[in-house]
């Protein structure tokens, strides 16, 4: 009974927060100055009562401080503590559908962009936790998943509104238990996916940019004799699963790689050196400790967990030091999520690299920051506080990397997104909403009665492609 | 054949016994072949849809085709005359997406992941191949054409005609390309008789049914991704055929493709191309990606339609909207609360019509799944309730749906020329106390069995009735109605005799009574290879018989009967005019 009663509350809450008013269109003035703040900058120190200056959406003034003009929304920001908006490299949320194509090995035809879903509550959530971008990224079953997404969290605006415009779009890539195996049991007559085993996963990657670079020649030749004048050409098949490739061989999309072990990763690093491609971020990367250097020769950025292991074989051998030894070799590393609910509190994962491998403050907090938005080739919009970034910014009640830390307001593009006052206060009122509404139906009830009332109408608004669980890291 | 016989049949079994019955009794083309071509429904108030309501006014059907409309018309001398005084004719109302004539469809598997792996065991079972990417064309049958596959026997064409319904877009649903869609009269023993336009749509399923055979695509995504590629592909064919046509030497030969083929022939041929969108991100993701696709699209489901209606005008695509609104689920834990997105939309859900009326999208309903049609105007009745105007809603069921399938040109309003889909209705469609007494198809008349019979009046001449005479009756039977005559004789001591004959032959009367107005008999006729006992029950209601026939003990049909002399059904309406 209790815990009926708590899963009642929670999905309360849940339902109070579906409400939240899309928040960001109010907003009447394009100048706000957020003053008295230790404002942590990222790339040039913390600022003790200092101020921010937004207009437009960008960041136009940092500083002791600013030049506010008469008319600007003013906050009053004293004892709070100011940060860049965090940036989650590893997401799963805002998916209509299945997270997954997980039907075939190479699966690059699909397209996050296609199913990003704005009504997804963990955005209001992420949001709730300081996160303003995401990496929505394809799940991890097959050797090479699906085209990724960076996304910004305005909540309340539609799908397209949400893509972090400018942003290279990228690919999932997945490497060991993952990939090799057929997701779940086999059935009798029904054939295994291939590859089985790590050397097939290999395997198919190669295949696939053979193909690719096929595909790139004969539209190379097509364009070639077309150019030549060559009349009565049969233009090549456009082919959406090799697309994808030829622009990672083309550096025009970046390739996010879930992988574990030192020899896989290796393995990978070999294959983008042979077909003259790179990896853009290793994911996961639990031993990346193991081949930092190589990592960081390669290019390579490392997302990683904080403290998240031995879920599986492939996971035994990781250590919480991972992000503090590949960041002293000189990769650039990000924690992230991979979770909807981790992405909740992302600065505390961060913290957790002072305590495991000594990160100094400004260390730890840029791996939710600036590493991540280096990572996915955003650090000239977002990732720091500076004169010209957009305004992703977050105000919490204490210094982040305390666990006492709780975002009071988030910005993105300057408007204010999520605010924890509004949001309280709201509760009472939506809470009211919705009990109308269902007496309202209640009082609805005898008439539909008369109706046959077995068809077992949709309860909500049917989501096409509903699925399970995505598979995790 | 005996009852016991009956009883100890599997179900499988009786089914197909009763499908021999059907067949038997079910005789082409002769069933109205005694009715008259020519009606002229006079003195009525006439609702054309395509101009203003006439008071006291006269339809001129005759072959089929509507002839006259108007206040002063003349009635030809050949035409039946139905006095429509008190009565209201409006055009056949058109259920703009159904798999109606198609009990074939399988059944949409609940999407899950546990049901894909069943549905690739299935498929593996059948010996078909899981689709390995796009080039297998998972869930692809475009060339299944409605029409080919139609079955007037199915019990629902019926039951939709008796609630106003006249035409329907039946279309194929299974897959992601499963077919093209027809546009059907919901009247007719052959499916060639039935077909107005087909192929009339093109349709194309998102949604995962667990049908698609448990290879590719699983996700969403992948059957997005799916569709792309296909147009992509006929878009490519359409471009390479012509010139590997025009110079095969030297040039590689494009292989043939059955669905780049059909696809391209739908596309030139200007189809609406049908895709499905219900909630917002939905509707949203759909006006962005499917005019890549077609450049005629339209939307069915759009119960979201109410948050983006001015994003669909301003696409200028057209939208079928399901008229099964969303309602609480009956059997959840009372202890669970749905969330106020949800309370919200099925709040909401009703008033998209109105929103999109407002905004000026062009709109059709579409009963969607709705499994009792007289639903469907109840339904469409709650978007009334919620903004939208009377004469909106029967646009969106008549003309409006014609037009946006490409046959308002012969159906959707009372105009001469166009095809005589009529339904005559005691008062207003969408009121909740209004009948439909009678319904026509192509010029042909079907009458309504009302559900619950008016209790009797006094004088109505029901109880002392006497059914001495000669009856024709109508056998309501899946395919379609059949004719039989009834020879009976009533001796005062209530005991009935005489005979009955159809198609099927004559057979003597058997155990015939009659006590109060309620009359019973039994008959045997031969059905395939051997007799099968009917057996007959009815009351005789003023100048009409009403009741049952059961073949075998199994198989239930209803029937009405009129006396023979005039033409079937008139009679009746000239005795319950004075009723009113």
């Amino acid at each position: 009974m209790k815990r009926a009663t708590i899963l009642l509350g929670l999905t309360l809450a849940l339902a109070l927060a579906l409400a939240i008013p899309r928040s960001g269109e109010a907003q009447s003035s394009s100048v706000t100055v957020i003053k008295d703040a230790t404002i942590l900058t990222i790339s040039h120190g913390t600022i003790e009562h200092g101020s921010v200056l937004i207009r437009d959406g960008k960041i136009a003034e940092v500083g002791k401080s600013v030049n506010a003009p008469a008319g600007a929304t003013i906050i009053d920001a004293k004892g709070q503590f100011l940060m860049p908006g965090i940036i989650d490299c590893h997401s799963h949320i805002a998916i209509d559908g299945s997270v997954n194509e997980g039907s075939i090995s190479v699966s690059s035809m699909v397209d996050i962009k296609d199913v990003v879903n704005a009504d997804d509550i963990d955005i209001y959530r992420d949001l709730a936790g300081g996160v303003t971008a995401a990496n929505v990224l394809h799940g991890s079953a097959n050797s090479i998943g699906g085209k990724t997404v960076v996304i910004k969290l305005r909540w309340g605006q539609p799908a397209d509104k949400l893509i972090f415009e400018g942003a290279l779009p990228g690919i999932k890539f997945a490497l060991g238990e993952n990939p090799k195996r057929s997701g779940g049991a086999v059935l009798p007559g029904v054939p295994r996916r291939y590859p089985d085993t790590r050397m097939g996963v290999e395997d198919v990657i190669r295949e696939a940019f053979k193909e690719a670079k096929e595909y790139m020649k004969s539209w190379d030749d097509y364009n070639r004799r077309k150019a030549a004048g060559e009349q009565n050409l049969i233009a090549p098949r456009r082919d959406l699963q090799l697309e994808p490739l030829v622009e990672v061989l083309q550096g025009k999309r970046y390739l996010h790689s879930h992988c574990y072990r030192a020899d896989e990763i290796m393995m990978l690093m070999r294959v983008a050196d042979e077909f003259g491609f790179k990896v853009r971020t290793f994911q996961h990367v639990l031993e990346g400790y193991k081949v930092a250097k190589e990592i960081a020769a390669h290019g390579a950025g490392a997302s990683t967990f904080s403290d998240w292991w031995s879920y599986k074989m492939e996971a035994f051998d990781a250590i919480p030091y991972n992000a503090a030894l590949m960041t002293q070799r000189g990769v650039v590393v990000s924690i992230n999520s991979d979770s909807a609910e981790e992405s909740r509190h992302l600065n505390q994962e961060a913290a957790k690299t002072m305590k495991y491998g000594g990160m100094t403050e400004l260390e730890a907090l840029k791996m939710v920051t600036l590493n991540p938005a280096i990572q996915l080739g955003i650090d000239k919009r977002v990732g720091s506080i500076d004169v010209g970034k957009d305004a992703d910014l977050i105000l919490y009640n204490k210094h982040p990397l305390s666990v006492y830390a709780v975002p009071q307001k988030v910005w993105i593009d300057g408007h204010e997104y999520f605010d924890r006052e509004r949001d309280i206060a709201q509760r009472a009122e939506l809470e009211k909403e919705k009990k109308a509404l269902i007496e309202k139906e209640k009082k609805a009830e005898p008439g539909q009665q008369r109706q046959p009332g077995k068809q077992g109408p949709p309860r909500r608004p049917p989501q096409d492609g509903d699925s399970p669980e995505g598979m995790k890291p | 054949m005996p009852a016991w016989f009956v009883r100890r049949l599997a179900p499988g079994v009786l089914v197909a016994v009763c499908a021999v019955a059907v067949v038997a009794f079910h005789s082409p083309r002769s069933a109205q072949a005694e009715e008259p071509r020519y009606f002229a429904i006079t003195n009525a108030r006439i609702i054309p849809v395509s101009g203003p309501p006439i008071d006291g006014g006269t339809v001129v059907i005759s072959n089929g085709l509507i002839t006259a409309v108007g206040k002063d018309v003349a009635v030809p001398p050949e035409a039946w005359v139905i006095d429509g005084k008190g009565l209201t004719v409006y055009p056949g109302l058109i259920d703009a997406l159904t798999d109606l004539g198609l009990p074939s469809a399988a059944p949409a598997t609940p999407p899950g992941g546990g049901q894909q792996n069943v549905a690739a065991l299935l498929a593996a079972q059948q010996g078909q191949r899981q689709a390995r990417g796009p080039e297998d064309r998972p869930g692809t049958t475009p060339w299944l054409v409605a029409a080919d596959d139609l079955k007037p026997n199915d019990r629902r064409i019926q039951t939709w005609r008796e609630a106003g319904f006249t035409t329907a877009l039946a279309a194929p649903s299974n897959g992601i390309f499963p077919g093209q869609g027809s546009i059907i009269n919901l009247a007719g023993e052959e499916p060639g008789a039935m077909v107005v336009k087909a192929p009339a749509t093109l349709q194309v399923n998102t949604a995962r049914t667990g049908g698609f055979g448990g290879g590719f695509p699983s996700a969403l995504m992948g059957a997005l991704a799916y569709v792309k590629q296909v147009f992509i592909d006929t878009a490519w064919y359409a471009q390479a055929q012509p010139v590997y046509d025009a110079h095969p030497r030297g040039l590689e030969r494009p292989d043939y493709d059955r669905t780049e083929r059909v696809i391209l022939a739908a596309l030139r041929r200007d189809e609406p191309v049908l895709v499905p969108a219900n909630n917002e991100l939905q509707i949203r993701r759909m006006l962005e990606m499917a005019p890549e696709w077609s450049s005629h699209i339209v939307l069915y489901g759009v119960q979201e339609g109410y948050a983006t209606a001015n994003l669909i005008a301003a696409k200028k695509i057209p939208v079928l909207v399901n008229l099964r609104w969303p309602e609480p689920a009956r059997d959840t834990d009372p202890e669970s609360e749905d969330s106020l997105r949800t309370l919200r939309y099925r709040d909401k859900a009703p008033s998209t019509p109105a929103a999109l009326a407002k905004a000026g999208v062009k709109f059709a309903f579409y009963s969607g799944g709705i499994t009792n049609p007289k639903d469907i105007l109840r339904n469409a009745k709650k978007s009334i309730d919620a903004g939208l105007s009377a004469d909106a809603a029967l646009r969106a069921l008549t003309l409006d749906a014609a037009d946006i399938f490409g046959v308002s040109d012969r159906l959707g309003s009372i105009e001469p020329g166009k095809i005589a889909n009529l339904v005559i209705t005691t008062g207003d469609i969408f009121s909740d106390r209004t009948q439909i007494k009678m319904v026509f198809v192509d010029g042909r008349r079907f009458l309504v069995r009302e559900q619950a019979p008016p209790p009797q009046e006094p004088g109505a001449g029901g109880r002392s009735g006497n059914l001495t005479g000669r009856w024709n009756l109508i056998v309501v039977s899946p395919q379609g109605d059949e004719q039989a005559t009834l020879e009976v004789t009533q001796s005062p001591d209530g005991t009935l005799s005489g005979s009955i004959s159809s198609r099927m032959g004559t057979a003597t009367l058997t155990n015939g009574s009659v006590s109060d107005a309620r009359f019973t008999f039994t008959f045997t006729m031969t059905i395939d290879a051997g007799p099968t006992d009917v057996s007959v029950s009815g009351t005789l209601e003023g100048a009409t018989l009403k009741g049952t026939m059961s073949f075998g003990g199994g198989f239930v049909m209803d029937f009405t009967g009129t006396r023979a002399g005039g033409p079937p059904g008139i009679a009746m309406w000239e005795n319950e005019g004075g009723r009113r």
